[in-house]
């Protein structure tokens, strides 16, 4: 599974994108961050305040309950301030 | 309709885009346009905007066909920059055109009201002491989407 981070989280987490292989229960979003959380201080403090990160999945926007599998391209990042 | 979507660095021309979106038909009543630029909030020096590839595109790409569905359009134009933007510069470019102007003018605030809350962009305000700061969601905006909301 492919994990990229853009803007503030990509700035706190230190990487643009990892290759993570959870575990098989790791079904849906939510699950993915609470394993992401405990991977490391910086994951931790980066995903802090959940509310605040929106995700998308196979590059459609995603909630915490949307399923993610292995192949997956998962993004998380702080809500968009374009235009 | 034909709607063009570019993500790009480079500067635009607001009258190249409209000659582009018009030429060439004689059914175009009127094109209506919305040109965001670069303001120095708290003396910023440079913005930067970042962008997610592949997804930006595709989603800019559905809002407009959005559009389309709600108005009867000739044709839109999305155009955003990315990277580096001084104060005053240009950022993003809307054109819609339709033979009448309340479909150009309602579809183009639509479309860019959709694109602050529903495009992936992110924007990094740079100060002239190096420091640096991302500009947070504001809920004045979420209001402007949802203002578009169907009941």
């Amino acid at each position: 599974m492919r994990i990229l981070y853009f803007a503030g989280l990509r700035q706190r987490i230190g990487v643009a994108e990892e290759e993570v292989a959870p575990p098989q229960d790791v079904r849906d979003v939510g699950r993915l961050i609470a394993w992401l959380r405990a991977s490391s201080p910086a994951h931790e403090a980066a995903f802090a305040g959940t509310s605040r990160v929106r995700a998308a999945v196979n590059q459609d926007f995603a909630g915490l309950g949307d399923a993610v599998a292995a192949g997956d391209e998962v993004a998380f990042f702080p809500p968009v301030t374009g235009g | 309709m034909a709607v063009r979507v570019r993500v790009q660095q480079a500067v635009f021309d607001l009258a190249a885009e409209i000659a582009e979106l018009t030429g060439g038909r004689t059914d175009v009543g009127g094109v209506a346009s919305f040109c965001g630029l670069c303001r120095a909030d708290d003396g910023l020096v440079t913005l930067e905007l970042e962008h997610y590839p592949g997804m930006t595109e595709r989603a800019i790409e559905r809002i407009a066909d959005e559009a389309a569905r709600r108005w009867p359009l000739t044709g839109a134009t999305v155009i955003h920059r990315v990277g580096a933007i001084p104060p005053g510069a240009p950022i993003v470019l809307v054109l819609t055109a339709s033979s009448h102007r309340a479909a150009a003018l309602e579809s183009c605030a639509f479309l860019i009201d959709w694109l602050k809350t529903r495009a992936p962009f992110w924007k990094r305000e740079v100060f002239a002491d190096g420091s640096t700061r991302w500009v947070e969601a504001k809920g004045e905006d979420d209001q402007a989407a949802a203002r578009w909301d169907r009941a």
